[in-house]
């Protein structure tokens, strides 16, 4: 069902900044930027069933990767942001995982929440370093090899930058299908259900859980990057806990037990979000109050729900 | 050698209040198995109302009476636990833990925003009772008599929190709902009540913590969520769902932070969280935590 989606989903995303205005492209290439994010993120809640509280340390690891590169390094080309981005967080995703692959339940949550929080004090701390609070500006990048043909960031945005964004989304999601298709991610799913017989059909469970962690860091890594030029400054607020708190959120609003539910939780929670800002001061609250009815009414989340809808409906039709 | 006695009281001043926030965190956890992402929230609402109650509402009472309203930080929290607990987190205890992190969350993002509509952005405090009992000497320094106050309701606390659970028919029960629930219930413990009662005390030291740091600091938005990451690394150390643990943990982060901040104040923080790592790696219940 969701191939077949793809193909006028995906036409539809082309031609959609041709209908909307860049503002609106802009906030959309944001849900999806966070979609790869939480697509990352599903793999280990979703598939291998481990629930990270400490995804902002991997998204801010990608940003901070391409913030330094621009200060230190003077780098402007994107394809090197994303590779410096992939790197770094292959190294810390390493490191961290390492650790906490040892743990499930809500130890595996609490140990990826600690080590996140290492990273964001760092990032706090050392401010001649990381800017502090202030953080780090990070100007308009060269896309492939070309620099923007406009001066007004705006058009660029919403133009060039979101097509890019656009390819390396769609790249991500034809990849991680593939995983969680393959016989690896069939093994991460027999250790999520039953981990027990997992290991009695010889699946070696520690390293699997490992692999996952890596990918699904590795793919948060590269939103922080893609995040960076689009936010033009990266600040430790994405490395604090309440960040990796959202990631879960648009995972769960979506529907973490499915392929797609990740990705359309982060594009309509960004819109809620962005909406929620805009209209009320106490837009935490709103957030708050539909995160708690969420999780009592409808804790498949959006795509889980439609689908239990069309089921019924497919039920009664056929009567 | 003066100054290590400084030291000395600044890192028990930091323990006491981080073991009133961990340990309600902890003893939530031991007996409800429920990690409570909105108890450092508790821990500001506690700041919160007795700032308001001091500098607002009785402001220019008699000091003596001000210092009796200290209290009533940790009633409101533990009031606000009452409600939440039956209402909120009960139908989660069966549910799967991504679901209890998740309604908690929410209920952080709730207490968040409550806290600023009750209270505006700007912060606020209750300086008139740190100043008026002054200073005393220690050696050739001046130190503020407040601080051994909070010192001593910590330790207070503690001791309190160890007769009510080890001397208590209440303690009793408590500890057996803890270790085993169904059997508890099989036995004719009221477990709901149970429940209730634990995450009401849980709330009161939260909100206690607040209420004993607001004369010395003020109750600022944001305030809960920086204390409960703290609170975390306290339990985790020590082991969550264990007193003793949360009062260790406290003592070590306490230690570590007074001498994080004069030798090494980049990565203080830094530090902290790696010992919480660490002890994790080693020892993945904490120092005093069942592996249950």
């Amino acid at each position: 069902m969701t191939a077949a989606w793809a193909v006028p989903i995906a036409v539809l995303l082309v031609l959609l900044p041709r209908a909307i205005n860049p503002y609106q492209t802009i906030l959309l290439t944001y849900g999806l930027v966070m979609a790869i994010a939480a697509l990352g993120f599903n793999l280990l809640l979703g598939y291998t069933g481990l629930l990270s509280f400490g995804h902002s340390a991997y998204f801010g690891v990608g940003a901070y990767a391409v913030a330094f590169m621009v200060k230190y390094l003077h780098v402007d080309s994107m394809e090197l942001f994303l590779l410096g981005a992939i790197v770094a967080s292959i190294v810390i995703t390493a490191l961290f995982g390492y650790a906490c692959v040892r743990y499930t339940q809500i130890f595996f949550s609490i140990l990826t929440l600690a080590l996140s929080q290492v990273l964001w004090s760092l990032a706090f701390k050392f401010f001649w370093v990381t800017g502090g609070t202030d953080g780090l500006r990070v100007p308009t990048p060269k896309l492939m090899g070309a620099a923007s043909s406009s001066e007004d960031k705006i058009h660029f945005l919403a133009t060039g930058y979101y097509y890019y964004v656009l390819a390396v989304f769609a790249v991500c999601v034809a990849l991680m299908w593939l995983i969680v298709h393959s016989p690896f991610g069939k093994a991460l799913q027999a250790i999520r259900d039953n981990e027990t017989r997992a290991r009695f059909v010889g699946i070696q469970i520690r390293r699997y859980r490992f692999v996952a962690f890596l990918v699904s860091g590795v793919f948060t890594g590269i939103a922080g990057a893609l995040w960076v030029p689009l936010n033009g400054l990266t600040t430790p607020d994405i490395l604090y806990w309440p960040f990796s708190g959202e990631i879960v959120f648009m995972t769960v609003l979506g529907g973490f037990r499915n392929f797609t539910g990740p990705i359309v939780g982060a594009v309509v929670f960004n819109y809620l979000k962005t909406y929620a800002v805009g209209h009320t001061v106490y837009w935490q609250a709103l957030l708050g109050i539909i995160l708690v009815v969420l999780v009592l009414v409808l804790p498949t989340g959006i795509v889980g729900t439609i689908g239990l809808l069309r089921a019924r409906a497919r039920k009664k039709t056929s009567r | 050698m003066d100054i290590l006695v400084v030291h000395l009281f600044n890192a028990l001043l930091y323990a006491s209040v981080l073991f009133l926030i961990a340990g309600g965190l902890s003893l939530i956890y031991g007996v409800m198995r429920i990690v409570n992402l909105a108890h450092g929230n508790l821990y500001a609402v506690g700041a919160f109302l007795t700032a308001s109650a001091v500098s607002q509402w009785f402001a220019g009472s008699e000091s003596a009476f001000l210092y009796l309203l200290l209290p009533v930080g940790a009633l409101g929290a533990a009031a606000i636990g009452a409600v939440l607990e039956p209402t909120l987190l009960r139908p989660f205890y069966r549910r799967r833990e991504e679901y209890q992190l998740l309604v908690t969350f929410g209920l952080l993002m709730i207490l968040e925003d409550l806290i600023r509509f009750v209270w505006g952005p700007y912060p606020i405090s209750a300086t008139t009772l740190f100043s008026k009992i002054g200073s005393m000497k220690v050696g050739e320094f001046f130190y503020p008599r407040y601080n051994l106050l909070v010192i001593a309701v910590g330790a207070l606390a503690a001791l309190f929190l160890w007769a009510f659970i080890y001397r208590t028919k209440f303690g009793v029960v408590l500890r057996a709902t803890s270790q085993d629930m169904r059997r508890a219930a099989a036995l004719g413990v009221n477990v709901n009540l149970v429940y209730v009662e634990a995450f009401t005390i849980g709330c009161f030291m939260a909100g206690l913590g607040g209420a004993m740091i607001v004369p010395s600091q003020s109750a600022v938005l944001g305030m809960g969520v920086d204390a409960l990451v703290l609170a975390f690394i306290v339990v985790v150390t020590g082991g969550l769902g264990s007193l003793e643990g949360a009062a260790v943990g406290a003592l070590i982060v306490g230690a570590v932070r007074e001498i994080g901040v004069t030798v090494f104040p980049e990565i203080e923080l830094a530090v902290l969280y790696l010992i919480a790592a660490i002890v994790l790696l080693i020892r993945p219940a904490g120092l005093f935590g069942r592996t249950t």
